[in-house]
């Protein structure tokens, strides 16, 4: 047995896309605009296609669209809720683009049947359909979000741990900001990375930009400290302030690791160790007299 | 949450603890962990793998790679058939051993894992499931 | 039964472990190199784990196994080449190596081997150990 939405759609295709479109473009609420008027149009099209050709391959009556002769209509409403989800646009904007498809398709209904009972049944067929589409948009466009979400995070923690070459083999990280439990992992394994890449003998942890140091921030240093030094590098830890020194002792924390209290003795001690002296020449080079 | 892929192996010798190991790595980049999530899991698998040889006399390693939302992970389920274990408060403890190793093995693997849950009864065997997200 | 090939360098043993070591090879391996740090009279042993992907408790018992007897028949035992990932999660697991020395590649573990008790303090610029590298090599 043909549905009336089959039926509709093999024999008004046109009809419905037009009328459609005009909806969409008008509707405040499905983001008209920010998308282009011929890229919507080529979307609604294919969709409508994909929608008849699915209808007129489903055989078992009770229209399922995870099922397989669903598929295309499934990755075209997968691709426009993506890229809408990336494109900024709200859930109720995403899912308007197929709840929109109802009121063509009613009016068109209206003329399928004069009998209220046939009607009332090919309505509740085409909202069944209309509405598992609809709640596929939004699920699709939640994941989307999610995933964004998710590589922003990800970017962020990048660019906040920059690892940065002080000499040959000698390394520092200047901390930044609050850590946590995710944003220390990235940290560690930055560090640690760049120590292999770099040959580093010698890292440099620097937590003058870091506000507060708990039990658990502590307890990640001393993580980061103790790996680095199983891949053989050591750590210095340094610009521990007096306020944060203080807390930590309260806290019954303690860092038993190498501290110095500024990023430059630490360079010093790290020079040091590495075998390197910087001394001063006798007399200061004033860069008038060079030429 | 969905189930894509099931296997189980079986754990009679230290060989078959590698294989473990392996089957582990696969499954971890399959449900495209990072390199460090990686080592955590196939560390935890290991640890756990060994007690089911060591204390459980060999049992079977279920590896499933499921998926919650956005999110896929690994579920392993460590079983035996072996003498169980009667204070689970004292296995879990750093440093506890009754088959004179490190006793990190498993205090270690729950560090290792987001999830963790074991069921065990005396003279019956043991039963340890862990996940890991990505 | 299979075993993990001994290196002779100089006065130093350099072990490199590239499988995936099952735990019987691993304890073969223990017994193999206490034999001969002292058939050898080998004052280091450099254990070069840059090809292992885990190291889980029993390995890194017998890392520390190793440099505990070695330390008895008065030779150091580096462990050299930990990957990143491997570190995490060492540390992760609650284990730390105290006993062992560290380097990161085979060039400053032969630099520390013999250079006293402070790790990484025995490295130059460059070229570091080139010569200790350059000792026969034998089976």
């Amino acid at each position: 047995m043909v549905s009336a939405l089959a039926n509709i759609l093999e024999t008004n295709e046109s009809g419905v896309l037009a009328k459609w479109l005009e909806l969409l473009l008008t509707s405040a609420n499905a983001g008209g605009g920010r998308i282009k008027e011929a890229e919507l149009k080529a979307q609604c099209r294919e969709f409508l296609t994909a929608l008849r050709q699915a209808l007129a391959a489903d055989m078992g009556g009770d229209t399922d669209i995870q099922s397989d002769t669903f598929e295309r209509v499934r990755d075209l409403l997968s691709d426009v809720s993506r890229s809408r989800a990336i494109q900024g646009f709200s859930p109720s904007e995403t899912a308007t683009f197929v709840f929109s498809l109802k009121q063509p398709i009613f009016e068109l209904l209206r003329q399928f049947s004069q009998d209220a009972l046939t009607l009332a049944d090919e309505s509740w067929r085409v909202t069944q359909v209309l509405d598992q589409l609809g709640l596929f948009t939004t699920e699709v466009y939640q994941k989307s979000r999610e995933e964004v979400v998710a590589r922003q995070q990800d970017e962020i923690a990048e660019l906040s741990t920059p690892v940065v070459k002080l000499w040959d083999g000698i390394l520092a990280l200047p901390l930044i900001g609050t850590l946590d439990s995710a944003r220390t992992q990235t940290v560690m394994e930055t560090l640690l990375q760049s120590i292999v890449d770099q040959s580093a003998e010698i890292a440099i942890i620097d937590i003058t930009g870091v506000p507060t140091v708990d039990t658990l921030v502590a307890q990640h240093l001393l993580k980061t400290i103790a790996a680095a030094r199983l891949m053989g590098a050591d750590c210095i830890v340094s610009g521990i302030r007096p306020q944060i020194a203080q807390t930590m002792v309260h806290l019954g924390v303690e860092l038993n690791v190498v501290s110095k209290a500024s990023l430059a003795d630490a360079l010093a001690l790290a020079l040091t160790r590495t075998g390197r002296a910087v001394v001063r020449v006798k007399t200061p080079i004033a860069s008038t007299t060079s030429h | 949450m969905a189930v894509l892929k099931d296997d189980t192996l079986p754990i009679r010798t230290s060989e078959d603890v590698v294989r473990v190991r392996k089957e582990v790595r696969v499954q971890a980049i399959a449900a495209g962990f990072g390199i460090v999530d990686q080592t955590k899991i196939i560390t935890a698998a290991s640890e756990l793998a060994r007690n089911t040889l060591d204390y459980g006399g060999g049992g079977t390693a279920r590896l499933e790679l499921v998926q919650n939302g956005a999110r896929k992970g690994l579920r392993l389920t460590f079983e035996d058939k072996g003498p169980g274990i009667p204070d689970l408060q004292l296995a879990l403890t750093d440093g506890y051993t009754t088959g004179g190793g490190l006793g990190l093995g498993l205090s270690g693997a729950k560090r290792l894992s987001n999830e963790f849950d074991i069921h065990s009864v005396v003279g019956e065997g043991t039963r340890i499931t862990i996940a890991r997200w990505k | 039964m299979d075993r993990i090939p001994i290196l002779k360098l100089g006065r130093a043993l350099l072990v490199t472990v590239q499988v995936d070591m099952h735990d019987r090879l691993a304890m073969a391996l223990e017994e193999d190199l206490s034999e001969k740090i002292v058939a050898t009279n080998a004052r280091g042993v450099l254990i070069d784990i840059s090809g292992l992907e885990i190291v889980d408790s029993f390995m890194g018992r017998m890392l520390d196994n190793i440099a505990a007897v070695s330390r008895l028949l008065d030779a150091d035992t580096v462990v050299v080449g930990m990957r990143p990932a491997v570190a995490i999660t060492l540390v992760e697991l609650g284990l730390s190596l105290t006993g062992v020395k560290t380097a990161l590649n085979v060039d400053r573990g032969m630099a520390l081997i013999g250079t006293g008790f402070g790790a990484h303090d025995g490295a130059d610029d460059d070229g570091v150990g080139s010569e200790d590298t350059d000792g026969r090599v034998e089976g």
